[in-house]
């Protein structure tokens, strides 16, 4: 059976509000304790909100994961925006692109256990986050 | 009504914000600018920001924060920042952000305890350098 996948729509701060309240609540209801759901809903807020300053709109789609008897989380956001040109210099601590803080990559990956980002220019950027329990 | 997300008391000489709830982004930029407001309008020398309800705090909240701070000292006004939630400590910490500038506390009891004595020690300095002048003139 594939697992449920729900989808947010990422494009105004309101969507950051509902996606931090959902990944917060499927993540609760996993059992994840306060400091790990920090981590989580923390990392997901840095990467929805660089999809509506780099790229205006995407989505969030999050769903449980197993794998070997272990339970967690999986966020995968994705965009069809500008892409990242250097993705190096992208998830190098303290670099900005200017409009940023240059906390937003580096930061949301020390938060999770297993980040992956793929990126085009031209054509978009997917990151997916997985904490596990 | 987004205006009254963000209650703001004024109690004595302290100006008490209180952030009840997740809030997004255009709310806490209203909350920037109605604390800044008020800061003007009573003349408060003292800002406490009660942050313990506040599930998180990302980059962009803590960003507002330290600006929050940095704009009251520049209006003349002393911000303490209370209630940070462990697990938000930690959080910010691993995130790489330090709310530079920011003086914090433990609860809103400590919190006024450190604007109090903050007061009383620039009333000092206050005193000190007229005496000087009076001294000097």
């Amino acid at each position: 059976m594939q697992p449920p996948v729900e989808r947010v729509l990422i494009e105004t701060s309101e969507d950051l509000v509902a996606l931090r309240r959902l990944v917060r609540e499927r993540a609760a209801a996993l059992g994840f304790g306060a400091t790990d759901l920090v981590r989580l809903v923390t990392a997901a807020s840095e990467l929805a909100r660089n999809i509506i300053v780099y790229a205006e709109r995407g989505f969030a789609d999050i769903s449980p994961v197993r794998r070997q008897g272990r339970r967690g989380i999986r966020v995968r956001f994705e965009d069809e925006g500008q892409g990242i040109p250097d993705m190096e210099l992208a998830m190098r601590d303290g670099y900005t692109s200017g409009r940023g803080l240059g906390k937003g990559l580096p930061g949301a990956r020390r938060l999770v256990d297993e980040f992956e980002i793929t990126s085009e220019v031209g054509r978009g950027t997917v990151v997916t986050i997985t904490k596990w329990l | 009504m987004n205006a009254f997300k963000v209650p703001i008391l004024k109690v004595g000489d302290v100006l008490i914000v209180s952030i009840q709830s997740d809030i997004d982004d255009r709310t806490v930029i209203e909350m920037q600018q109605r604390v800044l407001e008020q800061i003007e309008r009573t003349g408060a020398r003292s800002l406490l920001i009660d942050i313990s309800l506040l599930e998180m705090v990302d980059s962009f909240t803590g960003r507002m924060l330290s600006d929050i701070a940095a704009m009251a000292s520049i209006m003349d006004s002393e911000t303490v920042v209370v209630g940070i939630q462990p697990a938000v400590a930690i959080t910010l910490v691993e995130l790489g952000l330090e709310l530079k500038g920011v003086s914090t506390a433990l609860d809103v009891d400590d919190g006024l305890r450190i604007l109090k004595e903050r007061m009383r020690e620039r009333q000092r300095r206050h005193l000190y350098s007229a005496k000087e002048n009076a001294a000097a003139g």
